[in-house]
C-alpha cells in the first residue's frame, strides 16, 4: 500500500465514533471486545482469550457533547465527559466490557460511574500497583489472576500458558514495529511525519493487533524512500499528553508550527513496556514483572526512583532534542503537578522548553500554534537561551 | 380602593415590578433599567407597574362604556402615546435643565459658555419637537427607555450644530453624560397626575373623540383618584439582597420563576431562564411549586454575557446576532462556551474564513447544548416546557433549542411568553398574594431602610 | 460592614472545641522542639494514617493538609497558592499541594507561628486520592529525604478483598515498618503499638456515639461545620493517645448534656436551637471562608445531620474499630474502609443510609474544584440520591483553600433557593 492509503485508512478509523471496525469483527469472529481508558492495560490477556482489546481515547473535536456536561463540572477534563457522551448515546454498546486503569482520580471515579449507568457490563478499576518491591508484584499477579478468571467467564473460553505466551509474542512484535517506526521517525521527521505517526499509533487501538503489526511494517517501508522536503524544523520532545488526546488539527499545527516531533507519549499503552515481555511458564508473572521493572516513566505513575524525570533529559539526548514542548490536558491533575518537576530537571540541563494546556475539543489551534512557531524560532535563533 | 399584591423582580440589567388583583389578575407591569442604584431602579418599576395598573382599571372602565366601547382601543392607544409624550417631555425638560446648569457651572472655556448654551437650546428645542412626531400611536418605538432614546437623537443632533457652529461635539457629549446620569437618578412618574391631564386634554382635542370627552375626562378623573391598597409585596432577583427587603418579603428567583411559568402556563413542568448573569433550569410541580433546579458553574459560559461579548467582538448590537444567525445555512461547530475564550474563538474562526453567520449560529447552539446540560442535571425534560429570560427573546437560540429538545426529549411543547421578561416579578406578586406575612404592605424604599435596621439587626451583618 | 460587626462580636465555642485548641498548640509546640529533643519526624496524609504506628517509634507526625487547610482559615493560602504558582504550578490543579509547597517557600511557619522541622521520612500512605503520590514526589525533591509508599489499592468493586489487605499487610512489615526503624534507630515495640491501638478503638466508640447523637431532634451537633472539629484529634496526630481519649470522652458528655436539654450545637453566631431543615452533607468544605460559609446554613437554621467529608480518616458507624489483636491487619482495613476509598456506588449508598436514618431533609454536595477524587461523579451522585430517596438536593461549588474559588453571594443564592424550596414543598403536603 502507498502511504496516502495507509494513512487514510487509520484516518477512517480515528473518526470512527461508532466503531464500525468493532462491530464487524466481533461479527466476523463471532467474539466479544474489551475496551480500556488510556495509558496502560495488559492487552496480552484480552487478547488471549480470543478478544479484541479495544481503546477508548475520547472523543475528540468532532464528538458534540450534549449529555456528558450533565455529569461533569467545569473544572473537570474533558476526556470523561465525551466518553460519558459515547457511552449514554450507545456507541459504546458494541464492547462487553470495559477496563479502567489506574490514571487519575476522574478516571477512577468514572469506573464507578459506569457500573451505575450501565449495570449489565463488565467493569473493571485496574489498581496497578504503586509499590514496586515484592508485595506489589504479588498484588498485581493476584489481581491480573482475578481478571483473568473474568475473561474466563465473559469469553466463556479457558485459555493455556501456550495460549498467553502466543499473545505475548505478538504484542512483542507490535511493540517492536512501534518502536522501529519511532526509531524512524526521529531519524527522518520530515518523511515519517507526526501526524501520520500518530494515526498510525491510534490506530492500534482498534485494529487487531496482528493486522496493526502489518500496517506499521508497509507504512515504515513505504515511507522511508518517500519524497518529503526537509524543513527547517528543531526538533522538540511532546510530554504530558498521556491520557486525553490533542485533536488531530492540533497535532498537525506542532509540526507545521516548525517542530519536528522526535518522541511524545502518545499511545502510551502501545508503548508501556520499553522491551519484550519474556515467555516463560509463567505467562502472567512475566506479564507483571515487565510491569514493574520495564516500563515507562509517566505522571499516572508513582516514581520511586532518585532522580525524578531524568527519563525526560535522557530522552531528549538519545532523540537529539534541542527542546521539549508540555502539552497537557486541561484540569490534568497528574500532568500538570508532574509538569515542575519536569521542568526543574530541564532547567538544570539547560534543555528549553514550553508549555501549553489544551482539551481534546479545543477550538484555540492558532494561539497554540504562534507559541510553539516561536518557540521553534527562538531555539533556531539562540539555542532556545 | 382596590386591594393589590406587587412583586419585584431586581435583575442584573432590568428591574420589573407586577401588580397582582385579589383574583390573581395581572393589574400592570413596570420596567426600567437597572442602574447602580437599586432603590430608585426598584421604586421607578414600581411607578410604572402603578401606572400600568390604572391604564388597566381605565381600560375596564372605558370597555365599560357603550358609547367608548367601540373605539377602546383607539382611545387607549391614543391615551398612552400622550401619557408617554408627558413623561418624555418632563424629562426632556429636566435634562434641559441640568445641561443648562453644568455649561453656566463651567470653569474652563467660561468664555464660551454663551455658544454653548445657544447650541444646547436648539438641540433641545428639535429634541421637544420631535417627542411630539415620535410618539403617536403604531410609531415605532426604539426604546422604552429614555435614556436610550434620548440619547440617540441628542447625539445625531448636537454632530449637526456642532459642525455647523464649529463647536466641539466631545465637550457637548461630555455634558450630556454628566447631565443623562443626574436625570436617570430620579423618578419621573411621580407627575402621573400631570400627564394623565395633559394626555386626556390632548386626546379630547382630537377630531375623533370630540364626543366622547365627557366619558373620557370622567373616567381619567376616576383613574387619576384611585388609590391602591397594596397588601403585600415581595422582592426577588439578582440583587435582592441589596435591597432590605423583610426576610419574609423575598422569595428566591428560582422559586418566583417557577411559579410565573406556572401562572402563563399551567402545564408547564420545566422552566429554563437564560438570564444576563446565569442561567437556570427549574421543574416544577403542578401547582408551581418548585421541586428541583440547576444554576450554571460559577463562570458566565452559556449566558447572556456571552452573547454581550460577542456581540462586542463583532462590532455589533445583541439584538443583531439572531437575526443573523438565522440566516446561516450551516453552523459551524464551536466547542468553547467561556466568555473568557470567546474573543479568541471567534477572531480564529474569522480568520480561517468562515461565515459570521455561519459562527454566530454555533455559538447559539453552543450556548443551548449549555443549558441543555443544566437540564438534564435538573431531572431532563418530560413534558410541556417554558423557556424564559433575555435569551428567549433571541429567534436563534429559540431554534437551536427546539432543534435539541425535539432531538434529545422528543415532540415537547415548548411556550415563549412575550411577557416572559416580567416571569420572575409575577411569581413574586403571586407570593405576595398567597402569603401575606409581609411586615409592610407597600414597598416604601426611604422608610423600608429604617424600619428594617431596626427590625433586623441580623440583616446589618449580611448586608 | 460585614466584617467588623462579626469581628466585633465574640465567637462562640463549644468546650471541646477549647480542649482541642490546646491540644493542637501543644502539638505544634512539640514539633518546633522535635528536632533539638531528638525526635524524628514523619509528614504523612490524613485519610489512612498510620498515627498509632508513628508513635509507637516515639516519631511526629506532620499533616501538610493539615497545615493548608490552617493556612486557609488563617487567611495566608491564597499568597502561598500565588507563591506555588510562581513557580510553575497550574492554576488548575488541587490547592491543597499549592499552598503546603506556597508555606514551605514562605518558611514553613505554622498555625502557631513557629517553624515546623523538615521531615526525616516521608511516609506516602496513598489512600482514595491520585494527588498524594504527586504531592510527596514534588516535596521528596524539595527536601532529600527518604520516602516510604504505603499504597492502599481501591475499592473498585465496592469491597475489601483479602489480596487489598494481604498487600497492605506485605508493605506495612516489608517496607513500612522497615523504613521507620531505619529512621528512627529503634526496633517496632508491638506492645506500645497495642497499647495505642486500644486506645483508639475506645475514642472510636465514643465518636461513633457523637455522631449517632445527630438523630435526635433537635441534633446537639452539627456533623458537618461541627464535625471537622469533631474530627481533628482523631483524623490527626492524636489518635492512639491518652488526650485523644480524654478529647472524646469529654465531647461525649458535653453532647449528651444537649441531648438531656434538648439543645443544638454552638455555632460562631451562637446556639442552633430553632433547627429548620436537617441535612446531609457529601463534600469537603470551604476553609477560607468557613465562619461564612456555616453561617450561611446557621441563619437559615439548617443543622448538618451527617456528612461524608468527616468520615475522610476513617469510617466508624459501620462497625470498624481498631483491633489490637492484629494489628496490621486493622491498619490494613482502617486505610482500606477510609471514605474517598470506596467507590461511587457505595459512597451513593451510605449517602442514601444517613439521608433514611438521619431523617434529612435534603442534602447538600459542595463540589470542590481542588478534589477530583471527591468531585468527579457528584453530578450523578446527585442525580442517583434525588432518586432513591425522593428528597431533592443542593449543588454548591468552591475550593479547598483557594479564597478565588469561594463566591459567598452565589453560594447564598442557591442555598436560599433550596431551602425556600423545601419549605414551599412543605407547605403542600
Amino acid at each position: 500500500m502507498r502511504v496516502d492509503e495507509i494513512i487514510n485508512q487509520c484516518e477512517t478509523l480515528y473518526h470512527d465514533l461508532d466503531l464500525n471496525y468493532v462491530k464487524d469483527w466481533k461479527a466476523r469472529h463471532g467474539s466479544k471486545a474489551i475496551g480500556y481508558l488510556p495509558v496502560y492495560v495488559p492487552r496480552e490477556l484480552v487478547h488471549a482469550y480470543g478478544m479484541l482489546p479495544v481503546g477508548i481515547m475520547g472523543g475528540g473535536d468532532n464528538l458534540e457533547i450534549i449529555r456528558g456536561d450533565a455529569y461533569f463540572q467545569s473544572y473537570i477534563c474533558h476526556l470523561p465527559r465525551s466518553v460519558i457522551e459515547l457511552g449514554v448515546t450507545g456507541k459504546l454498546d458494541c464492547l462487553d466490557g470495559v477496563l479502567f486503569p489506574a490514571i487519575c482520580d476522574v478516571i477512577r471515579n468514572l469506573s464507578g460511574m459506569w457500573k451505575m449507568e450501565f449495570p449489565d457490563k463488565y467493569v473493571k478499576y485496574l489498581d496497578f500497583p504503586q509499590n514496586f518491591a515484592r508485595a506489589g508484584r504479588d498484588y498485581y499477579l493476584s489481581e491480573i489472576g482475578q481478571i483473568s478468571q473474568d475473561f474466563e467467564e465473559i469469553s466463556g473460553k479457558s485459555i493455556t500458558s501456550d495460549d498467553l505466551n502466543r499473545s505475548i509474542r505478538i504484542y512483542n512484535e507490535n511493540r517492536r514495529a512501534i518502536r522501529e517506526l519511532y526509531d524512524l521517525r526521529s531519524e527522518m521527521p520530515h518523511r515519517a511525519l507526526t501526524v501520520e505517526v500518530y494515526l498510525l499509533a491510534r490506530a492500534g487501538n482498534i485494529l487487531e493487533v496482528t493486522e496493526h503489526t502489518k500496517l506499521l511494517r508497509e507504512y515504515i517501508s513505504a515511507v522511508r524512500d518517500c519524497d518529503r522536503p526537509h524543513l527547517d524544523n528543531v526538533r522538540v520532545v511532546v510530554t504530558g499528553a498521556f491520557c486525553e488526546q490533542p485533536p488531530l488539527s492540533l497535532v498537525r499545527a506542532l509540526e507545521n508550527s516548525g517542530c519536528y516531533i522526535v518522541d511524545d507519549d502518545w499511545m502510551l499503552c502501545n508503548r508501556y513496556q520499553t522491551c519484550d515481555i519474556p515467555e516463560t511458564d509463567e505467562p502472567l508473572r512475566a506479564i507483571v514483572d515487565s510491569y514493574l521493572s520495564n516500563t515507562v516513566s509517566t505522571a499516572s505513575r508513582y516514581d520511586d526512583s532518585e532522580d525524578k524525570g531524568k527519563y525526560l533529559a535522557d530522552m531528549v539526548r538519545d532523540r537529539e532534542a534541542e527542546g521539549v514542548v508540555f502539552a497537557a490536558p486541561s484540569f490534568c491533575d497528574p500532568a500538570l503537578l508532574e509538569r515542575p518537576m519536569l521542568q526543574s530537571v530541564l532547567g538544570r540541563e539547560n534543555i528549553p522548553y514550553t508549555a501549553f494546556k489544551y482539551a481534546e475539543n479545543t477550538g484555540q489551534i492558532q494561539v497554540i500554534k504562534e507559541q510553539t512557531g516561536t518557540f521553534a524560532d527562538s531555539i533556531k535563533l539562540w539555542g532556545g537561551e | 380602593m382596590d386591594c393589590c399584591y406587587i412583586g419585584i423582580d431586581l435583575g442584573s440589567t432590568t428591574t420589573k415590578a407586577v401588580f397582582l388583583d385579589e383574583n390573581e389578575n395581572i393589574l400592570g407591569r413596570g420596567i426600567t433599567n437597572s442602574r447602580s442604584n437599586y432603590e430608585l431602579a426598584c421604586q421607578v418599576a414600581r411607578e410604572e407597574a402603578e401606572i400600568n395598573a390604572r391604564f388597566e382599571l381605565l381600560k375596564r372602565k372605558l370597555g365599560g362604556d357603550p358609547r367608548v366601547a367601540s373605539q377602546l382601543d383607539s382611545v387607549m392607544d391614543n391615551l398612552a402615546c400622550q401619557y408617554a409624550l408627558a413623561q418624555h417631555l418632563k424629562q426632556l425638560e429636566a435634562l434641559r435643565n441640568e445641561v443648562t446648569s453644568i455649561v453656566k457651572n463651567w470653569i474652563h472655556h467660561k468664555e464660551d459658555t454663551d455658544e454653548y448654551l445657544e447650541a444646547q437650546e436648539t438641540i433641545f428645542d428639535f429634541l421637544v419637537l420631535q417627542a411630539y412626531q415620535d410618539f403617536l400611536p403604531g410609531a415605532e418605538v426604539q426604546s422604552d427607555f429614555f435614556r436610550d432614546l434620548a440619547t440617540s437623537l441628542y447625539l445625531k443632533q448636537a454632530d449637526l450644530v456642532t459642525k455647523e457652529r464649529q463647536l466641539s461635539f466631545e465637550r457637548l457629549v461630555g455634558v450630556f453624560d454628566a447631565a443623562i446620569i443626574r436625570v436617570e437618578n430620579k423618578s419621573f412618574a411621580l407627575f402621573y397626575r400631570e400627564y394623565l391631564d395633559f394626555a386626556r386634554d390632548r386626546v379630547v382635542e382630537m377630531e375623533m373623540f370630540k364626543d366622547l370627552k365627557g366619558n373620557i375626562c370622567d373616567a381619567v378623573l376616576d383613574i387619576t383618584k384611585k388609590e391602591f391598597n397594596i397588601l403585600n409585596t415581595v422582592g426577588t432577583g439578582y440583587g435582592r439582597l441589596t435591597l432590605p427587603f423583610a426576610k419574609e418579603q423575598i422569595r428566591s428567583e428560582i422559586l418566583c420563576h417557577g411559579l410565573g411559568a406556572h401562572f402563563m402556563f399551567p402545564d408547564t413542568k420545566t422552566v429554563l431562564d437564560i438570564g444576563g448573569q446565569d442561567t437556570k433550569a427549574i421543574q416544577v410541580d403542578g401547582s408551581g411549586i418548585v421541586t428541583s433546579f440547576q444554576m450554571n458553574d460559577r463562570c458566565a459560559a452559556g449566558c447572556g454575557r456571552y452573547l454581550g461579548y460577542i456581540a462586542d467582538e463583532m462590532n455589533m448590537g445583541v439584538h443583531q446576532l439572531g437575526p443573523l444567525a438565522m440566516t446561516s445555512k450551516k453552523a459551524v461547530k464551536i466547542n468553547s462556551t467561556c466568555t473568557v475564550f470567546a474573543g479568541a474563538e471567534l477572531r480564529e474562526r474569522l480568520a480561517y474564513g468562515e461565515k459570521q453567520e455561519d459562527i454566530l449560529a454555533g455559538l447559539h447552539r453552543a450556548i443551548i447544548l449549555r443549558a441543555m446540560s443544566l437540564l438534564a442535571r435538573s431531572g431532563g425534560v418530560s413534558s410541556e416546557f417554558t423557556f424564559t429570560g433575555g435569551v428567549a427573546r433571541n429567534e436563534a437560540a429559540i431554534a437551536a433549542l427546539k432543534k435539541l429538545i425535539d432531538e434529545n426529549y422528543g415532540e415537547i411543547k415548548i411556550n415563549i411568553s412575550s411577557d416572559s421578561i416580567f416571569t420572575g416579578a409575577v411569581g413574586a406578586a403571586l407570593f405576595a398574594k398567597r402569603d401575606p406575612k409581609g411586615v409592610m404592605a407597600d414597598l416604601e424604599i426611604s422608610k423600608l431602610k429604617a424600619t428594617n435596621r431596626a427590625a433586623r439587626p441580623v440583616a446589618e451583618q449580611i448586608a | 460592614m460585614e466584617t467588623t460587626a462579626t469581628e466585633r462580636r465574640e465567637v462562640q465555642k463549644e468546650q471541646s472545641m477549647v480542649l482541642q485548641k490546646k491540644m493542637i498548640g501543644e502539638h505544634f509546640v512539640k514539633l518546633a522542639n522535635a528536632k533539638e529533643e531528638g525526635k524524628k519526624v514523619v509528614y504523612t496524609f490524613v485519610p489512612g494514617n498510620l498515627n498509632e504506628l508513628i508513635y509507637a517509634f516515639d516519631m511526629v507526625p506532620v499533616h501538610p493538609e493539615i497545615n493548608a487547610l490552617q493556612s486557609g482559615m488563617r487567611k495566608k493560602s491564597g499568597d502561598y497558592i500565588q507563591e506555588a504558582e510562581k513557580t510553575g504550578h497550574s492554576k488548575d490543579v488541587c490547592t491543597y499541594v499549592k499552598c503546603d509547597i506556597g508555606m514551605m517557600k514562605k518558611g514553613n511557619i505554622g498555625p502557631t507561628g513557629e517553624k515546623i522541622p523538615e521531615p526525616d521520612l516521608l511516609l506516602l500512605s496513598y489512600t482514595g486520592c491520585f494527588t498524594f503520590m504527586k504531592w510527596f514526589e514534588l516535596l521528596k525533591q524539595e527536601y532529600k529525604c527518604p520516602v516510604v509508599m504505603l499504597q492502599v489499592p481501591y475499592q473498585g468493586d465496592g469491597e475489601i478483598t483479602d489480596t487489598m489487605r494481604d498487600y497492605i499487610v506485605r508493605q506495612l512489615r516489608e517496607e513500612v515498618v522497615p523504613a521507620l526503624e531505619r529512621v528512627s534507630g529503634r526496633k517496632l515495640d508491638e506492645e506500645k503499638l497495642k497499647v495505642l491501638l486500644e486506645s483508639s478503638a475506645r475514642a472510636e466508640d465514643d465518636l461513633v456515639w457523637v455522631w449517632n447523637s445527630a438523630k435526635n431532634r433537635p441534633s446537639p451537633i452539627d456533623a458537618y461545620f461541627g464535625g471537622v472539629y469533631y474530627i481533628g484529634p482523631i483524623f490527626s496526630a492524636f489518635r492512639g493517645l491518652p488526650e485523644c481519649e480524654n478529647y472524646y470522652s469529654s465531647l461525649r458528655n458535653e453532647v449528651e448534656d444537649r441531648v438531656a436539654k434538648k439543645l443544638g450545637p454552638t455555632t460562631p453566631e451562637g446556639e442552633l436551637n430553632h433547627q429548620r431543615y436537617r441535612i446531609v452533607v457529601e463534600g469537603p468544605p470551604n476553609w477560607t471562608s468557613f465562619r461564612e460559609f456555616w453561617k450561611v446554613f446557621s441563619d437559615e437554621g439548617a443543622v448538618m445531620v451527617a456528612s461524608t467529608y468527616s468520615k475522610v480518616g476513617g469510617l466508624y458507624e459501620l462497625g470498624f474499630r481498631h483491633d489490637a489483636a492484629h494489628p496490621m491487619e486493622t491498619l490494613a482495613d482502617y486505610c482500606l474502609g477510609c471514605y474517598t476509598n470506596r467507590n461511587l456506588p457505595s459512597r451513593v449508598d451510605l449517602i442514601e443510609k444517613y439521608i433514611n436514618e438521619y431523617h434529612a431533609d435534603g442534602f447538600l454536595i459542595n463540589s470542590i474544584k481542588s478534589c477530583n477524587s471527591f468531585s468527579a461523579g457528584q453530578l450523578m451522585m446527585l442525580r442517583k440520591l434525588e432518586q432513591r430517596t425522593g428528597k431533592a438536593g443542593a449543588f454548591i461549588e468552591s475550593d479547598l483553600v483557594d479564597p478565588r474559588y469561594f463566591n459567598a453571594a452565589n453560594i447564598k443564592n442557591r442555598m436560599e433557593s433550596y431551602f425556600q424550596m423545601i419549605e414551599a414543598k412543605r407547605a403542600t403536603v
